[in-house]
């Protein structure tokens, strides 16, 4: 057990949350995946925290920040997918273009 | 013992995610990211901090409930009894996660990182609490606020009918016209 | 600092809740049968736990065609081993078997692990009746859960600490269910939804044919419903630390008042059971966010600003 570990493990967890935040066709697999990239913010910052500067709160109140900022983001993905399904039907990200410059 | 408490927890975590874009069940799909996160939330837990690694898995167990009502909802094929493939872009995607995943794992094993500073507070709870409610204090403010815009903007667009759809347009309605009547009667 | 137990009342634990589950199970059968005006003899129904048991126990398992039971025989497993690590921090007397610094939190953590374990029961039987019973648990929980939140965190406050040992030596004078009657009734009414147990009975309704129990049969039955029993009586026990003094009371030991108080709350939710009806989801939804949320938040502010008053944090 030690930092190099477990920053090598949250690495793994970022990348395969990315690898399907990019992949997912469907909105609420993306969003799985960009909770898995989350995940493995958590575990880096828990490891920061108590390998490097085990006296300060810094790595704490960052856990806090994620674990927040993964809940805001779901309860807003959430409601996005459900606005777009409604007025359109799409649940896909595809299709959702709208924006495409 | 540490040690193998460590690598069952990391494999899990990790191999589980993976899976997560593996199976077809959306089922199967949600509940293995929760098995993911109670790994990392053991991690976590190794690492001294109780109250965090607790309230990871209290926020994670009703996170991935909620969203397997979702993914259930939006899925054409949730229980994945007709296997189909819902990817794009997945050799881009490889490259990409691929090389995120060698610069952040190189730089965690190259870096040559400082020593540990300092000792863990005798009660952490109360050294998160203390810490959240003088010194990062803006901190915890801008959490609340943000969650409070959060809830407002994602019932507004979230919700079918609003007010003025249950109560006419001046809003002066003796009473809604809810198909399905709450237990306070508005 | 730690005050738990020895490592072998961890064995004992699921034991004495399983013994206090079947007095409850027995006292319930007494007063449905006297509900119903077919009265049932005290000796009938102190040996139906034991028999329903029982003829779970020989029964045929039920299997559903495409069915995932894979998730189904976690979600049915998770129930009982959930209320068992929730009742870890109870305080059996005066030391618990695990005495956690954020004891609060993690019996409200194991406790949540009920929503995917119904959820997981209801959807791994491929039924649309039992999923519904799922949905149903699901929509309740998010509703009760707030109002049970605050109560937890009003005696968390009330005592300065999430430990359950401190939540408990605080009450040494005065118990806090007479400062903090909103959060202990709003408690116990979460003590009821978290086990769909009574009025919140709905997610195995019988309008569903049993909701997510629908397609059980047989020992995962016996695992299911063993569960559900263990989590009203684990939820049950955690009211007496919080809000009834846990084991301080003249006269008996600590541990007799434990078991004293748990038998009456108990007592007091199956007496009021049978004169409750089943509460839908939609009308609990309601009255839960717009009167018993606010409710619990202003007795969490008013029980903080009486500790601010006395002095703020030790």
């Amino acid at each position: 057990m030690n930092l190099q570990a477990f920053l090598v493990v949250a690495a793994a967890l970022v990348s395969v949350g990315l690898f399907g935040a990019l992949t997912q066709q469907s909105i609420v697999m993306l969003m799985m995946g960009l909770e898995l990239l989350l995940n493995g913010v958590i575990l880096g910052a828990a490891a920061f925290w108590y390998f490097l500067a085990p006296a300060g709160t810094g790595g704490q109140v960052l856990i806090v920040i994620v674990v927040t900022a993964m809940a805001i983001e779901m309860a807003a993905g959430f409601a996005v997918t459900t606005a777009i399904y409604r007025a359109k039907r799409i649940d896909m990200t595809d299709d959702a273009a709208e924006l495409r410059g | 013992m540490t040690t193998a408490l460590f690598v069952v927890l990391a494999v899990t975590a990790v191999v589980a995610g993976a899976l997560v874009f593996r199976v077809d069940s959306m089922a199967r799909a949600t509940f293995l990211l929760l098995l993911s996160f109670l790994a990392v939330a053991g991690l976590v837990l190794m690492t001294g901090l109780q109250y965090l690694g607790v309230v990871i898995v209290l926020m994670m167990v009703i996170e991935m409930v909620v969203m397997a009502v979702f993914m259930i909802m939006y899925m054409m094929n949730p229980a994945g009894l007709m296997p189909m493939s819902m990817f794009h872009n997945t050799r881009g995607a490889a490259v990409i996660a691929a090389t995120t995943f060698v610069a952040l794992a190189g730089g965690a094993l190259l870096v040559d990182w400082p020593v540990r500073g300092g000792a863990p507070a005798p009660d952490l709870t109360m050294a998160l609490g203390q810490s959240l409610m003088s010194g990062q204090m803006l901190t915890m403010m801008t959490l609340g606020v943000t969650l409070f815009a959060t809830i407002v903007g994602t019932v507004v667009l979230a919700a079918g009918r609003g007010r003025y759809d249950r109560l006419g347009d001046e809003l002066d309605a003796p009473e809604s016209d809810d198909r399905d009547r709450g237990g306070v009667g508005r | 600092m730690s005050v738990a137990l020895p490592l072998g009342w961890s064995v004992l634990l699921p034991v004495l809740l399983l013994a206090v589950a079947w007095a409850a199970v027995a006292a319930d059968a007494v007063v449905a049968g006297r509900a119903a005006g077919r009265p049932v003899p005290w000796t009938v129904a102190a040996a139906l736990p034991g028999r329903e048991a029982l003829r779970l126990l020989v029964g045929q398992r039920r299997r559903a065609v495409a069915g995932d039971e894979l998730l189904r025989g976690v979600g049915g497993a998770v129930l009982p081993i959930a209320a068992l690590l929730a009742a870890v921090v109870v305080p059996l007397g005066l030391r618990p078997v695990a005495d956690l610094g954020a004891g609060i939190v993690w019996f409200n953590a194991m406790e949540v692990f009920a929503w995917a374990a119904v959820w997981l029961v209801g959807w791994g039987a491929n039924s649309t009746l039992s999923l519904i019973g799922g949905y149903r648990f699901v929509a309740q929980g998010l509703a009760w859960e707030l109002p049970h939140m605050f109560a937890l965190i009003t005696a968390a406050v009330g005592a300065q600490s999430l430990r359950v040992t401190d939540v408990v030596a605080a009450q040494q004078d005065l118990w806090f269910v007479v400062i903090m009657p909103v959060a202990f009734v709003a408690f116990l009414l979460s003590v009821a939804a978290m086990a769909f147990w009574g009025p919140f009975g709905a997610p195995l309704d019988r309008d569903i044919a049993g909701g997510a129990a629908a397609e059980l049969g047989g020992v995962d039955r016996l695992v299911f419903m063993t569960g559900r029993w263990l989590l009203l009586v684990a939820a049950a026990a955690m009211a007496v630390p919080l809000f009834l003094g846990g084991g301080h009371g003249p006269w008996l030991p600590a541990w007799a008042w434990v078991l004293v108080k748990t038998l009456a709350v108990l007592a007091a939710l199956v007496a009021l059971r049978h004169r409750i009806p089943t509460i839908r989801m939609e009308r609990w939804t309601e009255f839960s966010l717009v009167v018993l949320t606010p409710a619990t938040i202003a007795q969490a502010l008013v029980v903080t600003l009486v500790g601010l008053g006395e002095g703020g944090l030790s």
